[in-house]
Order: C-alpha cells, then sequence, then structure tokens
C-alpha cells in the first residue's frame, strides 16, 4: 500500500455518499432528475433544468474522454510523490457534466486532449475514488 | 439607464512596504497603506465613513492581513457602511460594493484595503493554503476531510490554483495553439517593468531562457509562470464624486465596472475550459460605457498566474478570443512604449501578490502621472484594472476627470 499516493479525502454527506461510494458496486454514479432526465452534478437538492425535486442515483456506462490536463510536478506536501496527471473528463452521456480526476494506467507523455478514457476505482476508507485509465474509442 | 458608478471616484491611494517575508505585523502594513491613503487623499480619518475589504479576516494562514473591525477599531473610525467577504466577483468586488455605497449615498469616502502577508505566513508554517490545510490529515488518515467545493480537487491532489488554472491554459494551447514562448512575454514584460519599480519583489533581469528553464510546477506553467507570495498592503479611497473634486490630487474617474458571472461558479462545469468568469466581467464592462479597448491607454491585468492575463486580454476584448498569444508574441505591444502598456509595475509575478488591488493602485498612478521611471508616456486618460481567475472574476474602467 506504500506505493499508493496521498490523498485527501471527501467527507461524506448524505448528498454526495453515493458519488463516492458507487465504486463499491463498480459505478459511476451521479444524481439525475427523473422527470426531465437532466443530471445534477454536484449534487443539489433540486434538478438544475427543471428544478424538480425527484432527483435519484443513476449509474453512468464510465467512459469518458479527456477535455485538459496538466502534469503536476510540484511536491505540494512533503513526500508527495511526483509527477501526476490531473485531468478533466467529461462523461459520455453529457459532455457538460465533468470530474477533475487523476489519470492512471499511462505515463504523463501519452495523455491527449480527446483522449478516451473510463472509471476505475481506488477505495480509501469509507469512500470509492474515481480515476480514468485509458480506453479504446 | 444611468451608470451608477460614474457617481465614484478614486480619491486617494496608498500603499505599504511590499517585500518577501518581512516579519512585519500584518495589521501594521495595512495601517500604513491606509494612512498613506487617506493622506494621500488630503482626507482627515473622521471624514472617513465608510470601510470595503477582500476577503476579510478569511482563508489560511497569510492569506488576509488583517479584516474589517480590527481597521475600523485601530483607526477609530465612525462608519455608515462596511463590508468585507469572499463570495463577490473577485478582490475589486470589494471596490465595485464600495463604489455602489457611495452612488448610494451610504457613504461620502470608502477606504478599501487589500492586505496580504503570505511570505511570512509561508516561512512560519513551511508550508501555504490548502496544503498546509491538507497535511493535518497526510496519508490520507482520518484527520481531514475536504468538504464542500474543494472534494471535488483536493483528492486528486489539485491542490493549488496553479492547477486548477494550469488546465484552462492547456485547453487554450490546445484549442488556439498557444505557446510558452508567448506565454513567457507576460512574464518577462512584469520583469521589466518591476526593474522600474522600486517597490516590485523581484526586480533582477530575466530572459527567456531562464524562463524557459525553471523548473515545471504544473504543465504549461513553469516557475515564472506563477506570482510571488509576498507581504504588503494596498489601500484606496472610493469617494463620492461630488465630494472628490477639492481634494488634494486630481479625482479619477470609475466609468465602468465589470462583475457578471453568468456561467457556473466552478473550476471545473464552467462552460467553456478555454476561458472563465472574467469573460462575462469583461463584456459587461463595455456594456456600460461608450468607451472602447482601442480607447484604453494602460491595462493592469491579473498575473496570479501568467494566462489569466491572456485570459484577460481576451475578456475585455483587446485582442480577438484565442488570439492573445499572438497579441503578445514578442512583447513589443504589450512594452510600456507599446500601443497596449501592460501591468507597468511588474504585475504580481515579478511585483508581488498584492492580489488584485495592485492593479488598480497602479492604474491610477499611471492616470495620474506619478509612475516616475515607469510612467507612460503620452499622458494616458483611460486605464483598466481587472483581477481574479477562474470562478472570480472583476473590472473598472477608469478615467482622468
Amino acid at each position: 500500500m506504500t506505493d499508493r499516493p496521498f490523498r485527501v479525502l471527501p467527507k461524506l454527506t448524505r448528498q454526495n455518499e453515493d458519488f463516492w461510494t458507487g465504486g463499491r458496486e463498480g459505478e459511476l454514479r451521479f444524481l439525475r432528475c427523473r422527470a426531465c432526465r437532466a443530471f445534477a452534478h454536484p449534487p443539489q437538492p433540486r434538478c438544475p433544468a427543471c428544478l424538480g425535486t425527484e432527483l435519484a442515483p443513476e449509474a453512468v456506462c464510465g467512459r469518458a474522454r479527456v477535455a485538459t490536463f496538466t502534469v503536476n510536478h510540484q511536491a505540494w506536501i512533503p513526500g508527495q510523490n511526483v509527477p501526476y496527471v490531473i485531468a478533466i473528463v467529461e462523461i459520455e452521456e453529457d459532455p457538460s457534466v465533468r470530474l477533475t480526476t487523476n489519470l492512471v494506467g499511462c505515463s504523463p507523455e501519452e495523455v491527449r486532449i480527446g483522449m478516451p478514457v473510463r472509471a476505475v476505482f481506488e477505495e480509501r476508507e469509507d469512500v470509492w475514488i474515481p480515476l480514468f485509465e485509458p480506453a479504446e474509442a | 439607464m444611468e451608470i451608477l458608478e460614474r457617481r465614484a471616484a478614486i480619491s486617494g491611494i496608498g500603499q505599504s512596504q511590499v517585500g518577501r517575508r518581512l516579519f512585519r505585523d500584518s495589521l501594521e502594513l495595512t495601517l500604513d497603506a491606509c494612512v498613506a491613503a487617506i493622506e494621500d487623499a488630503g482626507l482627515r480619518r473622521e471624514q472617513i465613513d465608510g470601510l470595503a475589504t477582500y476577503p476579510g479576516a478569511a482563508g489560511p494562514a497569510g492569506f488576509s492581513g488583517a479584516g474589517i473591525p480590527e481597521v475600523h477599531d485601530a483607526l477609530r473610525l465612525e462608519l455608515s457602511w462596511f463590508e468585507g467577504g469572499m463570495e463577490s466577483p473577485g478582490q475589486l468586488g470589494s471596490v465595485i460594493n464600495a463604489c455602489m455605497a457611495v452612488a448610494c449615498g451610504l457613504a461620502n469616502h470608502v477606504l478599501c484595503f487589500r492586505s496580504v502577508w503570505e511570505a511570512t505566513a509561508a516561512a512560519r508554517t513551511g508550508a501555504i493554503g490548502v496544503a498546509a490545510a491538507a497535511g493535518a490529515g497526510a496519508g490520507g488518515g482520518g484527520g481531514f476531510r475536504a468538504s464542500g467545493s474543494m472534494q471535488w480537487q483536493l483528492p486528486y491532489g489539485a491542490f493549488s490554483a496553479a492547477n486548477w488554472i494550469a488546465l484552462f491554459a492547456q485547453r487554450h494551447f490546445h484549442e488556439y495553439g498557444t505557446t510558452r514562448e508567448q506565454l513567457a512575454q507576460v512574464a518577462l514584460n512584469a520583469r521589466r517593468n518591476a526593474a522600474l519599480n522600486p517597490n516590485a519583489v523581484y526586480r533582477e533581469p530575466l530572459t527567456l531562457d531562464d524562463y524557459l528553464g525553471a523548473r515545471i510546477i504544473s504543465t504549461p506553467f513553469g516557475l515564472y509562470d506563477c506570482d510571488a507570495p509576498c507581504d504588503g498592503a494596498t489601500a484606496l479611497i472610493v469617494s463620492r464624486a461630488e465630494s472628490a473634486g477639492d481634494l488634494r490630487k486630481p479625482p479619477i474617474r470609475v466609468e465602468a465596472v465589470g462583475s457578471a458571472l453568468r456561467g457556473r461558479p466552478s473550476w471545473d462545469q464552467f462552460d467553456d475550459l478555454t476561458t472563465m468568469a472574467l469573460r462575462d466581467a469583461g463584456a459587461m464592462l463595455w456594456s456600460r460605457t461608450d468607451l472602447k479597448p482601442a480607447d484604453v491607454d494602460v491595462a493592469e491585468l491579473y498575473d496570479g498566474f501568467s494566462f489569466l492575463t491572456l485570459a484577460w486580454l481576451e475578456a475585455l476584448g483587446f485582442c480577438a478570443k484565442g488570439e492573445s498569444g499572438p497579441f503578445v508574441e514578442g512583447g513589443v505591444r504589450i512594452a510600456r512604449d507599446g500601443e497596449l502598456p501592460l501591468n507597468t509595475q511588474g504585475g504580481q509575478l515579478s511585483g508581488g501578490r498584492l492580489h488584485g488591488y495592485g492593479f488598480l493602485h497602479e492604474a491610477v498612478v499611471q492616470l495620474r502621472g506619478e509612475g516616475e521611471a515607469r510612467q507612460v508616456s503620452g499622458n494616458p486618460q483611460v486605464a483598466v484594472a481587472a483581477a481574479g481567475g477562474g470562478p472570480l472574476g472583476s473590472c473598472l474602467l477608469l478615467t482622468r476627470a
């Protein structure tokens, strides 16, 4: 376990726990409006499109594309392993839904904007952190 | 529609000593700047009846040198109106609030201030900002946990605004072919100007080779794309225009402000990853004046990271969307004697991170013709000052009365 990177973990709340624990079942989940099907991310109590209150967590396929990325070389915390890739990905079901994430399973030199990726999960205590790795187009 | 901010004018400015690790008390620096601004305006402190600041006593160590109650009490002010806080369109949001206060007649003379002592705070704690807070939970153990909007960044080691803004810069590079050599011009121009500013923190010459050879922080940003944490305070007085005319210095008029944020208030959900909130603030500013970008004689545009200046150049219409790289290429156009003198005090990259207020201070210096060695020639009449990045951004267009 010592090769695992340092992570600050998210504080679980009733609102965000479906997102941060979906990985237990291998699922990337977002809140979605039952009425108009809009996604609500980050999670919120009403649909951002129709303002309806019937939101429920729903699994997406886990595929996404890299919208942008940066290779971080700075150790912000003493002993932090660098470099690592921070990316913003757009999910396949709705590219306006984005996640900041880390790209794993590839070297920083291989990362390209537009690259297809898929979600994998890293279990830490009571949360499953969604990360993304290269996928077939 | 009356453009109410035109009832406001900037009547005084002040700045404390600015430096790396001054080890001076942050309230002392703040009061130095405040007293200097009051004297510069030729006001008595009894005439100060408003107080505004960003961000108030908030944030990690060193981020804020003083809050409203401390300054209020230290100066024994009698206030009709005051406010301070972070939830505004960036650092200059506090100045825009002050403009509104005097326009509405809630106050005559509002003392606005921004105080930082990040350099001394970093020396004392060995770390800065979010990373210091995150360090409390090193190893991901049961200590610190991220909540609110930071839960979407911190688990991924995106600890710094350097990371968050690098993501926008990289997308801009991808879509428009912007290069590091172009980005470098923002840093090199700042350093050339800082050499002529005795209050700037980095004044020694900087070459393109130095820039390109510096260690990488977060691609595409190297060390010289990131501003310099410092200790220092800036203050200015926003006065009701009719109260400003008979003061010591000629008032600098507020022609228009931009405070809009029409996109999502988020580091990663904003609709266009090649621009930011500043897009909306810039568009709003020009909707409130008959002046045009071509009328601007001096531009003081936020450079917390070099890319932000490029983004502001586009947002304020000095060039077309995506064209900021070619616009600054070679550095001639943005030089002190160029067609758009930019960041004439050295910006924050070389002048020190006075966090937004330094740009407004410098815009007033230039319009008054008080820039000494760094004064832009030709008697500048119109200046724009802008601050902020990501979901924060606001700007003011100033003219000589």
